[in-house]
């Protein structure tokens, strides 16, 4: 993985040390509020409902061993002993003092990390595919381009006052599990005809309150064109997107109002001005990266007693089958560490388990984790010869739950428990579906699903891409529950459609647990995914389930 | 009253409203140098041919949450713009290096600010521009 | 028609702290709900609002929250959020719920 140069090292220090100053400036007046917000922010600090929030990026979601002890030993002295793992592939504390912050980003330092751009109108965190140098249907390594772009739009001078955030997401298989269709930018390793390798550039994809899946801007771009690219569309969309409103200032609003082709002509014009001067990258760093990001030396060992354990522990098999990914070496595995335990909080991990998995990555799988857009963490490298001992480790962690994919495996924003834009809470939510399920011993039966849950319409939980998203609004002052059927997150991206009324907390489960037997009874044999069985039926059996008091005329009419 | 923030330290401005042309009185046509006031929505195609009579464009930050005077200074260097650029309006120091790398060469602020962020606050911004990832990842020579 | 005015908290976050704070009878900022002062009219609750804004070197964001009273006459959350505000998150027992 990536090692910081002197270059990097410096370029934190400095960057602490600035900070540092903002702090003591905020506090003497020099700055006011609303200047240091802005400031704050870019360097990953919240003001949320109860307290600072930071948020630590975990650039395309890769650390090592002594970082992920690091993020242990800042939740233990400076929050409450655990973390939370995001969406966005980072790690958030939620009970900072502002006047530590200083501190903490100093002791990330200390370990190559920062939280730089993790908020604010600028870019982002890049985000990548979590499977990077492990997956079998890899391209390419998608973290050295999300590298690549790190570096470039960190401290970008000409795009840290955008119109709004800007997020990149980066895949290099053809199966996307970067969401790069809901971004602002999604990049997808391809080749041409004639085998050159390059990008196919999505732009104004995004979720939030007007969610839209992106268009293809550019079918292939060349590698070498990258950078010159990505700048022609930041800088059309800071000069052109809309300032007047925040939420029509993502560049999907840009990409709807102006029209992808007239938007598309526009990128190009400016693309041939700057890539007519553009001096090409430096050639040593962009092949550090790359030596960087080298495959580690992989041992064929014997896979004899994963084999034998597989054959007697029906435990084990069960955690096999759900939790280990094919890796593209027959000998080695990718195990996703489960951050969903029944009734645990989706995403959060105790400094306890952060060592665990730290000493694991350390011990058997070539110093790496990686945290997943699922608010998991992964195992990249695992050889199957340590599949048994890493799982019994695990399991004594609380950190083998045998459920990914499934429908305990829910992605939750924090909602109204930690958020100060939430409309209602999101986790109790998971909670007691996770709970009610586990009763009910159905979630075996019902097999692949993706439920996730945002607290607001900003759907930080993307709910809009969930098979099942829920919603929380804030009804004349009571939490109330919106159900959306039939959202996709992979490269075949789309949209779930709202199917009725929302629900109170506490009618929320029984509604879900109507439609999930009523899916059952539906399906025409257990390979039919609840996903396929509702593109197969469409939105009305699952209507009747849902809302059983309403007649089939006033379903009917309820969607026309 | 208003000050100039240059990498040396502060001046007093000198220029009045009175020494800047719009946009639409440069495209009637110079014939001596002059300076202009370009808005931070205003385009500057096809500027080029106005370039050698501009001794300075002036583009304005009505706040500084509004970064759309960086890209625009960005495009007339990009388009060969080589007089001065200032920028002017409410922008924080912690923004001049910003302003310095986008191809700004100075910065009008009020006095208020000018008090509240002095002159030591600005310079101490300069060296900053030594750590520029974007000119790092590039080619040189 | 007019709505009926409830009455009303200032509340805010502690700019060092992060804490949830509220605006006491005198002028000084405090962590419980039920040593804030209550406003009874609008003109009062905006004047107040007005003067604890001053204080940007203490908070961070003060706003009017709608309140009710007690049988002790002491203020308690009305919407669900400031509910939460006065307690911490239901996750786990941390904040203002656990004493800190």
């Amino acid at each position: 993985m990536y090692k910081y140069n002197d270059f990097d090292h410096a370029f934190v220090r400095t960057r602490v040390a600035e900070f540092r100053d903002q702090v003591d400036r905020r506090l003497s007046g020099s700055l006011t509020e609303e200047e240091f917000k802005p400031l704050r922010l870019k360097n990953g600090l919240y003001l949320q409902l109860h307290a600072y929030m930071l948020r630590v990026a975990v650039p395309y979601g890769t650390l090592n061993s002594r970082q992920m002890r690091q993020l242990a030993m800042i939740a233990e002295k400076w929050d409450k002993g655990y973390g939370h793992f995001t969406t966005r592939q980072n790690i958030q504390y939620n009970w900072p003092k502002l006047k530590d912050v200083p501190d903490i980003l100093d002791a990330l330092a200390d370990v190559s990390m920062h939280a730089i751009q993790t908020s604010g109108n600028c870019i982002r965190n890049v985000t990548a595919d979590h499977f990077a140098g492990a997956a079998r249907d890899e391209i390419e390594d998608a973290r050295i381009t999300a590298e690549l772009l790190r570096q470039w739009s960190t401290d970008h001078p000409e795009f840290q006052y955008l119109p709004r955030k800007f997020k990149i997401a980066v895949t290099g298989s053809p199966n996307d599990r970067a969401v790069t269709r809901a971004h602002d930018i999604g990049l997808r390793a391809i080749k041409d005809s004639e085998g050159s390798a390059g990008y196919e550039v999505l732009i104004g994809g995004g979720l939030g309150r007007t969610p839209m899946i992106g268009k293809v801007v550019r079918g292939f771009l060349p590698k070498e064109d990258l950078l010159p690219y990505i700048e022609a569309i930041l800088r059309v969309y800071n000069l052109s997107g809309r300032r007047d409103n925040k939420y029509k200032a993502r560049i999907k609003i840009l990409v709807h109002e102006t029209g992808i082709e007239e938007l598309r002509a526009e990128i190009e014009k400016e693309f041939l001005t700057r890539k007519a001067e553009f001096p090409g990258i430096n050639p040593e760093l962009l092949q550090a990266i790359e030596q960087d990001f080298a495959a580690p030396i992989f041992n064929k060992l014997s896979v004899d007693n994963h084999v034998a354990r597989v054959a007697h522990d029906k435990e084990f098999r069960e955690w096999v089958k759900n939790n280990v990914a094919r890796h593209k070496i027959p000998e080695y595995a990718i195990v996703t560490v489960s951050l969903k335990p029944v009734g645990g909080t989706p995403g959060d991990a105790t400094a306890e388990q952060m060592r665990v998995m730290a000493d694991l990555a350390e011990t058997y799988t070539h110093d790496e984790l990686r945290v997943s857009h699922e608010q998991n963490i992964v195992l990249p490298h695992v050889p199957k010869a340590y599949l048994p001992k890493v799982y019994d480790e695990l399991k004594k962690a609380g950190l083998a739950t045998p459920n990914l994919g499934l429908l305990s495996d829910i992605i939750a924003c924090p909602g109204m428990d930690y958020c100060s834009l939430a409309t209602a809470r999101s986790i109790p939510i998971a909670q007691d579906i996770a709970k009610r399920f586990d009763h009910l011993q159905l979630e075996r039966d019902i097999g692949a699903l993706k439920i996730k849950i945002s607290g607001c319409i900003n759907a930080c939980g993307h709910h809009h891409v969930g098979h099942i998203g829920i919603l929380g609004l804030d009804k004349a002052g009571v939490e109330n529950y919106q159900i959306t059927l039939g959202g996709n997150a992979t490269e075949d991206a789309h949209i779930g459609s709202r199917v009725g009324p929302g629900f109170s907390a506490e009618e929320l489960v029984p509604a879900l647990e109507r439609l999930l037997k009523s899916y059952l009874q539906l399906r025409e044999s257990p390979e039919e995914t609840f996903y396929k069985c509702y593109n197969r039926l469409g939105m009305d059996p699952f209507k009747e389930a849902l809302y059983p008091h309403l007649k089939p005329k006033q379903i009917k009419r309820d969607r026309a | 009253m208003s000050k100039i923030v240059r990498d040396y330290g502060f001046d007093r401005n000198i220029l009045t409203v009175e020494d800047f042309i719009s946009l639409a009185t440069l495209r009637q046509g110079v014939e001596k140098p002059v300076r202009l006031d370009l808005g931070n929505d205003e385009n500057p195609d096809g500027l080029q041919p106005y370039f050698c009579w501009l001794e300075m464009i002036r583009i304005p930050f009505p706040d500084f949450n509004d970064g759309r005077g960086f890209s625009l200074a960005k495009r007339l260097r990009q388009l060969g713009y080589e007089g001065v650029l200032r920028a002017s309006g409410y922008l924080i120091a912690d923004q001049y290096r910003m302003a310095r790398l986008s191809g700004f060469d100075e910065i009008e602020i009020d006095d208020l600010l000018a008090a509240r962020q002095p002159e030591w606050l600005w310079q101490s911004q300069v060296i900053k521009k030594k750590l520029s990832y974007q000119d790092r990842l590039l080619k040189t020579g | 028609m007019a709505r009926k005015f409830l009455p009303k908290v200032i509340t805010s976050n502690h700019l060092l702290e992060g804490d949830v704070i509220y605006f006491s009878t005198d002028g000084e900022w405090v962590r419980n709900i039920s040593q804030a002062a209550v406003f009874l009219d609008p003109e009062t609750a905006h004047r107040k609002l007005d003067e604890a804004d001053l204080q940007r070197n203490i908070h961070v964001g003060a706003y009017l929250a709608d309140a009710l009273l007690d049988d002790e006459g002491k203020p308690k959350p009305v919407h669900f959020r400031e509910r939460f505000r006065t307690l911490g998150p239901s996750n786990y027992f941390h904040g203002k719920q656990a004493g800190n």
